[in-house]
């Protein structure tokens, strides 16, 4: 309507609102109806695909397990400079020895262990060894203070002395259950701090984890050890005059004869490999909460103390798998391409009704389930399959010679072909049905030959189609898992095998992720270019 | 254009090859070739493959010269070469010497009578001539490629023994070498039962999820005005693209932390969420060609927007709504890697009782509960078609 922009002042609607706003906000409203229909499926695809995606990505860097475990030590490694000494000082073993001694009380110790071994063999059974040592190192005090008073071996005396008089009233009648949470008496964390620290760790583990009373169960020997280390410091015991402040009067005279622990020389009585400055140091550059550290196992290098350095040679497989994975999915695209072409020319040349039966063949393998084809192959490609029989009966080979082609690359590469042809031949075809033919025609009157009428002018307009289905293809055949995994043997699976073995078997979870991610990555951008070459909206099925 | 069939009596003759050069040396090449593969089995292949020659040319030259009548001299052969074959091998030789026979005399005819140059133009060389058929040939070796796996299957559930292979006994077509037993056992043991069970409550509840979000978001998507269109296409998309290793491991991650892993219920999130693209792309393609002044003219005629949705727009798009569906059904009940990683063993469906067993004890039962499931993917795939010729007759396209 040209002559509404010729009229004075605003156009009104029927309502007296000017026309613009009329139609501005009635465009709102379709935005919003069709933005509310698709809104229920958006979130759900959100939570039940995208955030699972998302959480895959996260856990390729997070490395939160080492500072959880090992928060003391962490935080004393920070000073330590392994090209200066190449092994810390006292503190750090004695944060170490607080540290393990929670961990293997908590019995998480050997997971972090299970997660370190990645990086360098051996930490796991480290691990689990000192676990079992550090018990006997708090001991040693725990037995000193029993000597001196018995008293220090008595829960309810611990609970009366650390805890809130009110909340041991109420938690020392408790009969049954874990008694009210627990409440640090007033002051305490002042002057007896690591003791504090040591005893609310013990109060809350007992309560949350194994579900008792305080008040009823023995104290850690951690705790007598941080209080020797409280007495023996600058705790601040004169002052106080409340439960038990004779007994902590006496054992602080006491302590200061107490024989000591060094604790440096008792890790390393443990096992030498505590003075081992790679064991250390791979725990220091695995105590950031994020790592790069499976990204880099992933592309076979490793991260060491001494900096990033290439993979050992035997240990070096990922690059290899994700090279045998590319160029078996080539392999397969350029079979699919090549057995593809010429049915797809078939069928598009032939007239409608010859062709939809002929369809069917291409059809049937597509809607029959994957575990079904996969099996078919089995069956015929085993040395006592189907073909082999075959060929032994017809006397082309002897029972001697019958030929392997499962169980490696070859099996793959059939299966996988087979499997992946349809998705080949459906977009080539639907390509190949708007080439007018009179082109070809055309081409031949003025004088080319078949061949060339061919080559320079049909197959040109044909190579959109190749182009979407051999991306189509690639990215299919570059994820899958279960036709490797069943006829691949060892030597013709992929990197989705390696993924699923890290999820289900070596439960190596971040390494399982960070090669998730690498191959997202290689898919996302071939989808990238599968929706610039063919639009996503044009995807067709059957 | 095409070459003149025998009924045309003006270009009969050129139709026609020599007989001494051309049809009799070809046909006994090809009985040569069949005489050599009977012959080897018994380590005869040379006498074998000499006898062929013979029974090839004379073929050759008695049914192009002496039976013109091409039903009855096929029937003849196929007899025949029957008989012969029933002597020498009983009746596994009855099939192979009547498929002979059926060859052999259509190749004859074919030959003989010039059929061979059917599609090509009259004018074509010999060269262009043999590439034509040596293309269609190639053409059929792969079908053959892409049909002949999933069919030999179906004789080998019916196998006797629990071998993975035809047993003497069904090649000789003994009754005794066919049984029913794997069928038997699919129905009869637990495992596979259940498994049954589960793929049949699973499946069907991720495609009502899939079909009920998908439709709505599609119909949404197909609005005139809808912001950030091609990302929320991406997005929904994307279950479809993303390997499936990949989505069954973030989702594994994933729901272990909410707490779904190993439930019913993560299963079915994790199938539908997989179904939704199907969904999306058969109806948003049903929407395509949707006419909207037929809305229109209904909200003319008074209907409110539900009315006009449930009598209007619901019937012209149910088709492909229906195939969707039939997409979300078959990717949940096929789908193996990722209910490996989110489901337990209550889970356990048909498609990963069939990954057990090919993986650790093979057992030819696997092969009876494949071809039920490839009963079932030929009565999907028919019904699709239907539905999508429907939905195009509806929408005035002319039928493909």
């Amino acid at each position: 309507m040209s002559d509404a922009t010729e009229t004075s002042g605003p156009m009104l609607a029927a309502d007296g609102r000017p026309l613009k706003a009329s139609l501005n906000r009635a465009l709102r409203r379709q935005k919003l109806r069709a933005l509310m229909l698709i809104a229920p499926l958006l979130i759900f695809i959100l939570v039940a695909f995208i955030a699972p995606i998302a959480d895959m990505l996260f856990r390729s860097v997070e490395n939160r397990i080492v500072e959880e475990t090992l928060p003391r030590t962490v935080a004393a490694m920070d000073d330590w400079d392994a090209d200066a000494e190449p092994t810390p000082g006292e503190e750090v073993y004695f944060a170490l020895f607080r540290d393990l001694f929670v961990a293997s009380e908590k019995k998480i110790h050997t997971r972090l262990g299970s997660r370190l071994n990645y990086e360098t063999t051996g930490i796991s059974s480290l691990f689990r060894q000192t676990g079992r040592d550090v018990e006997d190192i708090a001991e040693i005090y725990e037995d000193q203070f029993d000597d001196l008073n018995e008293n220090w071996t008595e829960e309810v005396f611990w609970a009366e002395l650390m805890g809130d008089p009110d909340w041991f009233a109420e938690a020392s009648t408790t009969e049954d259950g874990t008694g009210p949470d627990f409440v640090m008496k007033e002051g305490m964390e002042d002057r007896l701090p690591m003791t504090a620290e040591a005893y609310r760790t013990f109060a809350e583990f007992t309560q949350v984890e194994d579900e008792d009373n305080p008040v009823g169960e023995n104290v850690w020997p951690l705790v007598h050890a941080m209080l020797y280390h409280d007495l023996t410091g600058n705790a601040a015991v004169d002052g106080y005059t409340g439960f038990g402040s004779e007994e902590l009067q006496a054992a602080k005279e006491a302590a200061a004869d107490f024989e000591g622990v060094d604790y440096k020389q008792t890790f390393l009585d443990i096992d030498e490999d505590w003075g081992d400055p790679t064991i250390l140091g791979t725990i220091k550059v695995y105590s950031p909460t994020y790592t790069p550290g499976y990204f880099l196992t992933a592309v076979d290098l490793q991260l060491n103390p001494e900096g990033v350095e290439a993979q050992d040679e035997d240990q070096a497989i990922y690059i290899k798998l994700f090279w045998r994975t590319v160029w078996m999915s080539l392999t397969i695209t350029f079979a699919t391409i090549v057995l593809g072409y010429p049915v797809a020319y078939l069928l598009s040349s032939l007239p409608m009704r010859v062709s939809s039966l002929l369809m069917i063949l291409v059809l049937l393998p597509f809607w029959t389930s994957l575990l079904v084809r996969t099996s078919a192959w089995k069956v015929l490609l085993q040395q006592q399959g189907v073909i082999n029989d075959l060929l032994v009966w017809s006397g082309l080979i002897n029972e001697a010679g019958r030929l392997v082609m499962i169980n490696n690359q070859l099996g793959t590469i059939i299966a996988m072909t087979h499997i992946l042809l349809p998705f080949m031949i459906l977009p080539l075809y639907s390509v190949m049905a708007t080439i007018p033919p009179s082109f070809v025609r055309a081409a031949k009157s003025l004088g080319a030959t078949n061949w060339v009428a061919f080559w320079r002018v049909y197959f040109p307009q044909s190579v959109p189609g190749i182009g979407a289905g051999s991306i189509l293809v690639f990215i299919l055949a570059i994820g899958y898992y279960i036709t490797p995994a069943l006829v691949g043997g060892t030597s013709g699976i992929f990197i989705s095998n390696r993924i699923a073995y890290h999820i289900s078997s070596s439960l190596n979870w971040g390494l399982a992720a960070a090669l998730g991610t690498i191959l997202l990555a290689a898919v996302l951008i071939l989808y990238w270019a599968y929706d610039r070459i063919v639009g996503i909206d044009n995807v067709k099925l059957g | 254009m095409t070459d003149a069939s025998a009924d045309n009596e003006l270009i009969v003759d050129t139709g026609r090859p020599p007989m001494w050069g051309f049809t009799v040396p070809m046909i006994a090449l090809l009985g040569g070739f069949f005489g050599f593969l009977t012959g080897n089995t018994s380590d005869y292949g040379l006498i074998g493959f000499l006898i062929g020659l013979v029974y090839g040319g004379a073929v050759g030259f008695i049914l192009n010269s002496l039976v013109p009548n091409r039903t009855a001299g096929r029937w003849a052969l196929i007899v025949i070469t029957a008989v012969v074959g029933f002597l020498l091998a009983r009746w596994g030789g009855l099939v192979a010497g009547a498929i002979v026979g059926a060859v052999v005399s259509w190749a004859a005819y074919w030959i003989g009578r010039g059929h061979y140059r059917d599609g090509v133009p009259i004018y074509a060389t010999g060269g262009q001539t043999l590439w034509h058929n040596t293309y269609l040939f190639i053409c059929g070796v792969i079908f053959f490629f892409l049909i002949a796996p999933i069919l030999t299957i179906i004789p080998l559930s019916f196998n006797a023994e629990n071998f993975f292979t035809f047993t003497p006994e069904m090649l000789s077509l003994d009754p005794e070498g066919y049984s029913l037993k794997h069928y038997r056992d699919f129905f009869n043991t637990d495992d596979w039962q259940s498994a049954m069970w589960n793929s049949l409550k699973i499946a069907p509840m991720a495609t009502v999820l899939a079909v009920g979000f998908g439709t709505l978001a599609a119909i949404g998507l197909s609005q005139p005005h809808v912001p950030f269109r091609q990302t929320i296409m991406a997005i929904l998309i994307s279950p479809m693209i993303v390997p499936l290793i990949i989505s069954a491991a973030g989702m594994y991650f994933f729901y272990s932390r909410v707490g779904l892993q190993g439930t019913y219920l993560g299963v079915v999130l994790a199938h539908a969420a997989l179904g939704i693209p199907f969904v999306i792309i058969t109806v948003t393609a049903t929407l395509v060609g949707f006419d909207r002044s037929l809305t229109r003219a209904s909200a003319n005629l008074g209907a409110d927007p539900v009315t006009t949705f449930l009598r209007i727009q619901m019937p012209l798009i149910l088709p492909g709504v229906i195939s969707g569906g039939l997409f979300a059904f078959i990717t949940s009940f096929d789908e193996v890697v990722v209910v490996l990683f989110v489901g337990s063993a209550q889970q356990k469906t048909l498609p990963w009782q069939m990954f057990i067993g090919l993986r650790e004890q093979i057992s030819p039962t696997i092969l009876a509960v494949a071809t039920i499931l490839v009963a079932i993917s030929i009565a999907l795939l028919t019904t699709v078609e239907l539905l999508r010729r429907r939905s195009e007759r509806l929408r005035g396209l002319a039928p493909s």
